[in-house]
């Protein structure tokens, strides 16, 4: 690979990162913050993606859409879209302790992928969606990325610093009291379901919109360019290695696995055929394990929380 | 649509698929009701189960029935050695972390499942097998009479294990309240050695059942792990007979479903049917735990 390929691909791989790294900050917001295990951010992502490509591609016949909106309208729409599907979902299951919605966002991910499949009237069945507007997609193709990159970045910033402002206010200390202590938040009079669901429908959020930043980047979506499995087992190795509950932690991690996850995968497609495909496997098998490694070794992650305590000998120190 | 329709294309396989469900839902129960976690690994157990059957099968050149019997003791000390290796020592953290590594669990047994056998579907014999009329208009094949026989033949067991042994019942005590049951000199690490054993040779055994009566793939495990849960809970955490009960309730659904949705959506209805029982009665039918 030249110079100039390489900086190509350079770019590609940032690209991700950010959009890896907006589902971190979503994760984190449900997970780091509140202490909700979200099962299916695959679902969120391709809520997203396909809210955005339907209201922003080209008509097609046969196929409800080609409402050819600004891209803008488009991201809003997936993170609206994103925030009302979560919203039911954390009602019923909120009440409980997590393992249920863990089980139920595990049902979301696979009705979406169910739905997405076989309603060829809105999402093209396996045919998917092509022809989505790109921003800067006129400019030539290396300015192009870059300006996409700019507008990446400039989304995962402006998340970045709306979850930190979150976090470090009145409500993410609420929040931390109820993850840390359930009860004792509730005796002080927090209302924990209502704090729990906008955590949740929070991050949802924040998911949908990487789903809407991919699906711009890619310039069409099908069933198969997003694996359930693997998008949210990648996120959530992203939280746990770089650090649940903070948010550069969670920036971090999505960079550092994103790119062991695809320089792995240069590595693995020089192999042979038929070891290539073995491969790909062994791939997912290791970041099973690496969360393994991480939750016994090193379980607050490279960056842990910040537990500041405010008090008068703190503050001589 | 007449009776015999219903009966034979709706009814039976209904009956059928929930009674496989009832298997993987006895295993959900047991680990929820006796360990307190979501097992979100449990799914691909099952597929790793039906592959070790299909091992001895293919390796041992064994009848499919006999190589039951072998994939339910690899799945066991699977099973055990998964525990020992990724959840133990998480044991005194809170127990969502223990969800987050069966997760983890998840994908490295489907990825192992994935380089040893490949992703295209197979099955353990070859032929069409007719079924036979029984009573005049009930169709039913030899493989699915056994696999109704041998659901009965598994829980009968297990509930006589449970109720009548001291074992059985220590871990009914840890079901019932750990800390009481430790103070009675129940050996917690036991019961719990003991709960993956069972749990291991439920999870080879619904795969081995749902995988010759369907195909055997690297995904069956993880699409019925939403049905079992939803069985799980809807009969009430904790409870076997709640487990049976709710497989078949989720299977019937499943299979009636098609009359009034597109087939396609048969697996949402056991999602549609778990939110319902979390919203209104999440206990269960049979007032089973709620974690």
């Amino acid at each position: 690979m030249d110079a100039f390929g390489l900086a190509n691909y350079a770019l590609f791989i940032l690209v991700l990162v950010g959009i890896y790294g907006l589902m971190a900050l979503g994760l984190n917001v449900q997970w780091g913050l509140g202490g909700l295990f979200n099962a299916g951010i695959a679902g969120f992502f391709a809520i997203g993606a396909y809210a955005s490509a339907i209201l922003t591609s080209p008509a097609l016949p046969g196929r409800v859409g080609g409402f050819e909106l600004p891209v803008a309208a488009g991201w809003v729409g997936a993170m609206a879209l994103a925030a009302l599907l979560a919203w039911p979902i954390g009602r019923v299951c909120l009440r409980l302790r997590s393992d249920y919605l863990a089980i139920a966002t595990i049902g979301v991910a696979e009705i979406i992928r169910l739905a997405v499949r076989s309603e060829d009237w809105l999402t093209g069945g396996v045919r998917g969606i092509s022809g989505i507007p790109r921003p800067f997609g006129e400019l030539p193709y290396f300015a192009s990325q870059l300006a996409y990159l700019a507008l990446v970045a400039a989304a995962v910033l402006l998340a970045y610093v709306l979850v930190e402002r979150q976090l470090r206010s009145p409500w993410g200390r609420m929040m931390r009291a109820i993850r840390d202590n359930e009860a004792a938040a509730a005796a002080m009079g927090k209302h924990v379901e209502s704090r729990r669901l906008e955590a949740f429908v929070l991050g949802s959020a924040l998911m949908g919109l990487a789903g809407a930043l991919f699906v711009h980047f890619n310039r069409s979506i099908t069933p198969e360019a997003i694996d359930p499995m693997i998008v949210t087992f990648l996120v959530w190795i992203m939280l746990i290695l770089g650090g649940s509950g903070n948010n550069r932690g969670a920036l971090l991690g999505a960079l550092v696995i994103w790119l062991i996850w695809s320089l792995s995968e240069l590595l693995t497609d020089r192999l042979p055929t038929e070891i290539a495909i073995q491969a790909k496997y062994a791939r997912m098998f290791l970041i099973g394990l690496a969360l393994q490694l991480v939750l016994r070794f090193r379980p607050e992650g490279i960056l842990p929380e910040e537990r500041r305590t405010h008090g008068r000998d703190q503050d001589d120190s | 649509m007449d009776a015999y329709e219903f009966i034979n294309f709706h009814l039976v396989p209904g009956l059928l698929l929930g009674s496989i469900y009832a298997i993987g839902a006895i295993g959900v129960t047991l680990v929820f009701g006796i360990l307190r976690f979501a097992h979100l690994a449990h799914g691909d157990l099952i597929t790793l189960g039906a592959f070790l059957a299909l091992g001895a099968v293919t390796l041992g050149g064994l009848d499919p029935w006999l190589a039951l019997p072998v994939a339910m003791a690899l799945a066991a000390a699977v099973a055990v050695g998964i525990d020992a290796s990724c959840y133990a020592y998480l044991r005194e953290r809170p127990r969502i972390l223990t969800v987050m590594a069966s997760l983890g669990v998840a994908l490295m047994v489907r990825s192992v499942v994935q380089m040893g056998w490949g992703t295209d579907p197979t099955t353990y014999t070859t032929g069409i097998l007719r079924p036979d009329e029984y009573f005049g208009f009930i169709l039913l094949r030899d493989r699915e009479l056994a696999t109704f026989a041998a659901v009965i033949v598994l829980v009968a067991a297990l509930e006589a294990f449970l109720r009548l042994t001291r074992w059985g019942r220590a871990m009914r005590a840890m079901s019932d309240n750990p800390d009481l049951a430790r103070l009675c000199g129940v050996d917690n690490r036991q019961v719990v050695r003991l709960t993956w054993i069972i749990v291991g040779m439920l999870c080879a055994a619904a795969g081995f059942l749902l995988g010759i009566n369907t195909e055997v793939w690297a995904m069956m495990g993880w699409w019925v792990l939403l049905p079992v849960f939803a069985a799980a809970i809807l009969g009430g955490v904790g409870r076997i007979d709640g487990a049976v009960l709710g497989g078949l309730v989720i299977g019937l659904a499943e299979e009636l479903s098609v009359l009034v949705l597109p087939a396609q959506y048969k697996s949402a209805t056991a999602f549609v049917i778990l939110l319902l029982v979390l919203l209104f009665r999440p206990r269960g039918i049979l007032k089973g735990k709620v974690l």
